[in-house]
């Protein structure tokens, strides 16, 4: 069985140790909202000083308008907490990170908005950068068979937590499986209270 | 027998298994601050959720507060807007908060120890990366996202897998001017900033025993800039000696089984760790980022190294675009470059000894013609008890400015921002593109190596400065 998680243009994003500083820079973190993300992604390199697009940032050459898979180094989104990095690449419209290795925190604050993020090893991830070298890529991710497929039956598996994979395509509401749990939190609390009184 | 201190903290947490290899851990301290729960709070609105435990949950204003004006106003429209949906959001769910106007109000993880809110065998999370803070307390403490922050105030618990752990054994006793910020920078620069990814990293040796419960802070602070989950340090009679007599510590009838509880906290003889690094803490000399990121770091009196020198074609590659970013040039000297701002603060280095450590390097002397310094005390506990020890008088005396506690100038969410090609000496944790403000050149140094650089406009080698008696923090 395929299951096409994603598919569409692939946006090759040259670059190690990506922080989360780059991803969304600090003057955007004032919001209470969870949107309007979009224009904040990768500002500090995306625009210039005087607010114009710089033409030399990947994401304003014209070919890669409309990416929604983003190709990237090693240790992607290392840096803070802030879930507005995923955000804003959510809502820019990237739904996939193919990588070499990811920082955790956004690895997992990725998952919890339905993101998929891709480890892949340094020459699989050089093979892909290579292929967009040569031209527009336009790849689909089979996730239920963990394939990208790059088209004319070529494909590259990759590996993943079980968990995360089954998380992402039953599409489950976190707090509501861990809420299946809430005899348990309960009986936890009560025994907590009894051998550790001072925690509270 | 043979299990880590992670894995015993961590097995007492597991409330149940969900499903495959992850479990629903209990949590025992949510901290909360401004910028990252507004969206956890819309979240439970929206779906008829309720904060299950504000008892065990806290708040405080940080990241988005004016250092210069203690008003929700201080620092613009939006940032009213997050002050007060924090407050509201609060006052709502009935959890503690320590708003702008409480006399102890801080940086979250300056405070969290500072009440007792922190304590050994804890599982402690706050939406902030800089959590790995409270590890420092032999507690598992990290930084989550806001969908995370809103799971655990609906339920109390998180959902983990179980992380791989590091061992860091920095042996032999340091030498003068060499601060817990000294250690944590070259262990950074040895392993890189992923080299602790997946991993909770737990710091042992002579070294580490000696180190106050400040120094430990410091060091588990910055455990997350190599890109670990934790960082962690057993608890022993300096930790109790702290914690004895804070206002959220175990009372009297607690605190011999309290005591006891943590005396069983460390990672057995036979615990076998994924990985190990020993470190000779004698070797390690004051250290000053040169680069764009925590690992690109070196010894005060090396010179900045050429992109070459690096066999690894991805830190070469960083080197150089480094180099540009920062205005420097390899083969050069930092105690040649001249600093335009310094900064003492953030949750690195905003305790008492950090100030106390940097105050002594000032003495009498002035901040250097050119030069904007700033102090700002990571809480208000921290800041009164410097001016009652007569720090503040010096810093004030010398021309840095002294402020109001808050995250200021390490990210530069409120006005405390670093000019564009403006180099700036800070005790912060991150030296990336743009993080003190556009453009912005961070060096990370430790307090006293900060002060030093406020003195003489440009960075010095604390080893070799005479007025630095006493300076070691």
């Amino acid at each position: 069985m395929s299951q096409i998680f994603a598919k569409g243009l692939v946006c090759p994003l040259d670059k190690n140790n990506v922080d989360t500083d780059q991803i969304i820079p600090k003057q955007f973190l004032t919001s209470v909202s969870r949107d309007g993300f979009a224009e904040a992604l990768f500002f500090d390199w995306r625009y210039q000083a005087d607010g114009s697009a710089n033409p030399e940032f990947i994401l304003n050459e014209p070919q890669y308008q409309g990416a929604s898979i983003l190709l990237t180094r090693t240790n992607f989104g290392c840096g803070s907490s802030r879930e507005h990095a995923p955000w804003a690449i959510q809502q820019y419209g990237f739904n996939v990170i193919i990588a070499e290795s990811f920082a955790d925190i956004f690895f997992n604050n990725s998952v919890n908005n339905g993101m998929l993020l891709i480890s892949l090893s340094a020459s699989n991830i050089e093979f892909l950068f290579n292929r967009c070298k040569q031209g527009s890529q336009q790849w689909q991710i089979d996730l239920a068979n963990q394939e990208i497929l790059l088209g004319n039956n070529a494909a590259v598996g990759f590996a993943m937590d079980q968990d995360v994979k089954q998380r992402l395509l039953s599409g489950l509401d976190f707090i509501g499986a861990s809420e299946t749990l809430s005899p348990q939190i309960g009986q936890y609390e009560a025994a907590r209270k009894q051998a550790t009184p001072w925690l509270g | 027998m043979n299990r880590t201190l992670y894995q015993k903290i961590y097995q007492s947490h597991v409330v149940g298994s969900l499903n495959g290899s992850t479990d629903l851990l209990f949590v025992d301290r949510h901290l909360i601050h401004e910028v990252t729960s507004p969206q956890a709070f819309s979240g439970l609105r929206l779906a008829g959720r309720k904060v299950r435990r504000p008892d065990l949950t806290f708040a405080t204003m940080d990241h988005n507060t004016s250092t210069q004006v203690r008003s929700y106003d201080a620092a613009g429209e939006t940032s009213r807007k997050q002050l007060e949906a924090l407050a509201a959001n609060c006052a709502e769910s009935g959890i503690e908060l320590l708003d702008l106007y409480h006399p102890d109000q801080g940086i979250v993880h300056v405070i969290g120890p500072e009440l007792g809110l922190t304590q050994p065998g804890m599982v402690i999370v706050c939406g902030d990366s800089h959590t790995s803070t409270h590890g420092a307390f032999g507690a598992i403490a990290f930084g989550i996202g806001t969908s995370e922050v809103e799971h655990v105030l609906a339920t109390q618990t998180l959902p983990q897998q179980v992380a791989r752990t590091l061992k860091v054994e920095v042996t032999g006793q340091l030498s003068p001017f060499v601060t817990p910020k000294d250690v944590i920078l070259a262990i950074i620069g040895k392993l890189g900033t992923a080299g602790g990814n997946g991993y909770v990293a737990e710091f042992c040796g002579e070294a580490i025993r000696g180190m106050t419960m400040e120094g430990r802070m410091t060091l588990c602070n910055m455990s997350i800039e190599m890109g670990a989950k934790a960082g962690l340090i057993a608890p022993d009679d300096t930790t109790f000696a702290y914690l004895k007599g804070k206002p959220h510590a175990p009372k009297a009838e607690h605190w011999d089984a309290a005591i006891a509880y943590w005396q069983s906290l460390y990672s057995d003889a036979d615990a076998v760790f994924d990985t190990v690094v020993n470190i000779d803490g004698s070797q390690i000399r004051p250290q000053i980022s040169w680069g764009t990121n925590p690992e690109q770091v070196i010894a005060v009196d090396q010179p900045v190294p050429a992109p070459e020198s690096f066999k690894d074609l991805i830190k070469a590659d960083a080197a150089k675009r480094a180099l540009t970013y920062m205005g420097l040039e390899a083969g050069q000297k930092l105690t040649d470059i001249k600093v335009d701002v310094v900064f003492i603060g953030s949750c690195t280095n905003s305790r008492i000894e950090d100030l106390r450590a940097a105050a002594a390097v000032v003495g009498t002397q002035k901040v250097a013609a050119g030069v904007r310094a700033l102090v700002v005390p990571g809480s208000g506990q921290v800041k009164r008890q410097a001016e009652a020890e007569g720090l503040a008088d010096v810093f004030k005396a010398a021309g840095f400015e002294w402020r109001e506690p808050g995250c200021s100038m390490c990210l530069g969410m409120n006005d405390d921002r670093v000019d564009a090609g403006q180099r700036c000496a800070s005790t912060s944790n991150r030296n990336f593109e743009g993080r003190q403000g556009r453009g912005s050149r961070t060096h990370l140094v430790s307090p006293a190596m900060a002060a030093a650089a406020a003195i003489a406009g440009k960075f010095v080698d604390i080893s070799q400065m005479s007025v630095a008696q006493g300076a070691q923090a």
